[in-house]
């Protein structure tokens, strides 16, 4: 089998694994780059609609744009790049004693073979998938023109189809709003989205400027109860819901269509990190982290959506740096110092890292809220006492909250009893 | 009166526009200027930003996404729409090259939102 040996590995060529492979070789580590699809890019490449890069490049850019300036610099830098490859299995710590190629990554693919990685640190960078159908609670028949809001996107912005004529979102996540515009544009008709919640699952001014602005009605609290069709989905019955998201006999109407388009949410795509033995958080679905974005293995480490699913790939990119910063640190043999625990206190749901190691200067932290809050204001505290405070106007679910940690903006080095992240209402 | 979702930041502030006599326009419930200044925009001459993809003949990709260099009149959206689907590009594309110029006379460009090379083989 081929052996190739790089200082710094990283699985996936997304918005994370670019910028984890640029920032690694900016550091002059070797770097080598993992991707599954022929192109670079991930998940952007179907992405054709603009929103992206506002945070980082200061500029409206579509998706594809985004990923093309990133993978730009990747051929231009010193990465080597293997493309139409899978990672099979990683394995930590037992490929040789020498440090810089110490944990091993078995890879196939149809114009690199077979091949085993060495390298002394991974860069985890796979991105996260869409809940399927059964995590829908769609049970039943199984007629076509059932997919996932990704797989309408990909079918019409890369490869050409129209998947149906006429449709209905289960689900008010991101891609499902963007769909919704996309389709009717495209030229299908959109009936409606429903969400079960009583709230919508994406940003706001995605509901603004997706369904609003081309008159798609949004139903909340509601779901789809039955699909239609034995061949060809034919229609779906749909049903309002009550607090406990059952639904409200009585209220059952069928709503007919040929497409039934799901945006229920994304999960990290962990399989190779579990299998390697890497610790799992059971509320981001992504590795235990700390502020080098290293997980629980040394030498491993996770950035973008594999970690936890962010809403901004600027947020995405920031942690892909961060990644590479901490590999090339590792790499370098620097003892790490201790971490002490970041917890998720009053109305957050997580905080991303869950570590923080003690000697950094500043760190980021991602955290998810669990309602929304008017005029609320983020508070850090350190072994109990506050020592960080921003007010923020308005915080909800779907918007990932950041903080920026300075340890000298509070009153020290925080002990044993860790950092706790809580929002404040009025 | 017409009510927007203001679409400048994460807020996302409840706007309402009122047409005064005069032509004058008074916009309540915005937390900026900028949010303000969306608000009179979408009332009086709404732009939108085209995104979409063109044929591509001879590339590794099926389709090429586009994009426009600055936001065209609403009005115009669909109109500019059909008229890409009916223009066919060959590769090689680099990404920032002009597809369409001046689209329908609006002063905007579409250019290619990615590159795309010569299929092999």
């Amino acid at each position: 089998m081929r052996e190739i040996t790089a200082d710094i590995a990283v699985v996936g060529g997304g918005p994370a694994g670019m910028s984890a492979a640029l920032r690694a070789c900016g550091l002059g580590a070797k770097t080598v780059l993992i991707e599954r699809d022929a192109a670079l890019g991930g998940i952007l490449n179907q992405c054709v609609h603009d929103g992206f890069g506002l945070l980082r490049f200061k500029k409206q850019m579509s998706g594809s744009q985004y990923a093309q300036q990133f993978a730009d610099a990747v051929y231009e830098s010193s990465a080597s790049v293997m493309t139409e490859t899978t990672v099979l299995k990683l394995i930590p710590g037992e490929c040789g004693s020498k440090a810089q190629s110490r944990q091993g990554l078995y890879t196939t693919g149809e114009k690199t073979g077979g091949a085993l990685i060495r390298a002394g640190a991974v860069i985890l960078a796979m991105g996260c998938r869409e809940r399927p159908r059964q995590q829908a609670g769609i049970v039943g028949s199984r007629p076509a023109g059932v997919l996932t809001a990704g797989a309408v996107q990909k079918y019409i912005n890369v490869e050409g189809y129209l998947p149906g004529r006429k449709a209905v979102i289960l689900g008010s996540g991101d891609i499902g709003l963007i769909m919704a515009r996309r389709m009717t544009l495209e030229g299908i008709d959109v009936a409606g989205v429903y969400e079960i919640m009583p709230s919508p699952g994406g940003l706001r001014r995605n509901v603004a400027q997706c369904l609003d602005d081309y008159d798609i009605p949004l139903r909340l609290s509601s779901t789809v109860t039955e699909v239609h069709g034995k061949k060809r989905v034919e229609g779906v019955t749909v049903a309002d819901v009550d607090a406990a998201r059952h639904p409200i006999p009585g209220t059952e109407v069928f709503v007919p269509c040929d497409l039934l388009v799901l945006s229920v949410g994304l999960i990290p795509e962990n399989e190779l990190s579990r299998d390697a033995g890497i610790e799992m958080d059971p509320v981001t679905g992504g590795p235990v982290l700390d502020n080098f974005m290293m997980a629980s293995v040394p030498g491993f480490f996770a950035a973008g959506n594999v970690s936890a699913v962010f809403d901004l790939v600027d947020y995405v990119s920031d942690t892909g740096e961060a990644a590479a910063e901490g590999a090339c640190r590792f790499l370098g043999g620097e003892a790490l110092p201790e971490y002490v625990t970041v917890r998720a206190g009053d109305d957050v749901s997580f905080v991303l890292p869950g570590k923080i190691r003690r000697d950094l200067p500043s760190s980021a932290l991602y955290m998810r809220v669990k309602r929304t809050i008017e005029n609320a204001v983020l508070e850090i505290l350190a072994d109990g006492k506050p020592v960080y405070e921003k007010k923020h106007p308005i915080v909800t679910p779907p918007e990932m909250v950041t903080a920026r940690f300075h340890e000298s903006a509070g009153s020290g080095v925080p002990d044993a009893g860790g950092l706790t992240v809580r929002i404040l209402g009025d | 009166m017409k009510k927007f979702t203001c679409i400048v930041c994460p807020i996302s502030c409840s706007l309402a526009v009122q047409a005064e006599g005069g032509g004058d326009i008074t916009v309540t419930g915005s937390k900026c200027d900028r949010g303000k200044a969306y608000a009179k925009d979408e009332y009086l001459a709404p732009k939108r930003v085209i995104t979409t993809t063109v044929k591509i003949d001879g590339a590794d990709i099926a389709l090429l996404p586009v994009i426009g260099t600055a936001p065209v009149p609403k009005e115009l959206l669909r109109t500019c729409l059909r008229h890409l689907y009916g223009i066919k590009v060959t590769a090689p594309v680099r990404m920032g090259d002009v597809i369409e110029r001046d689209i329908l006379g609006s002063g905007v460009d579409i250019v290619a939102a990615r590159s795309a090379v010569i299929k092999k083989g």
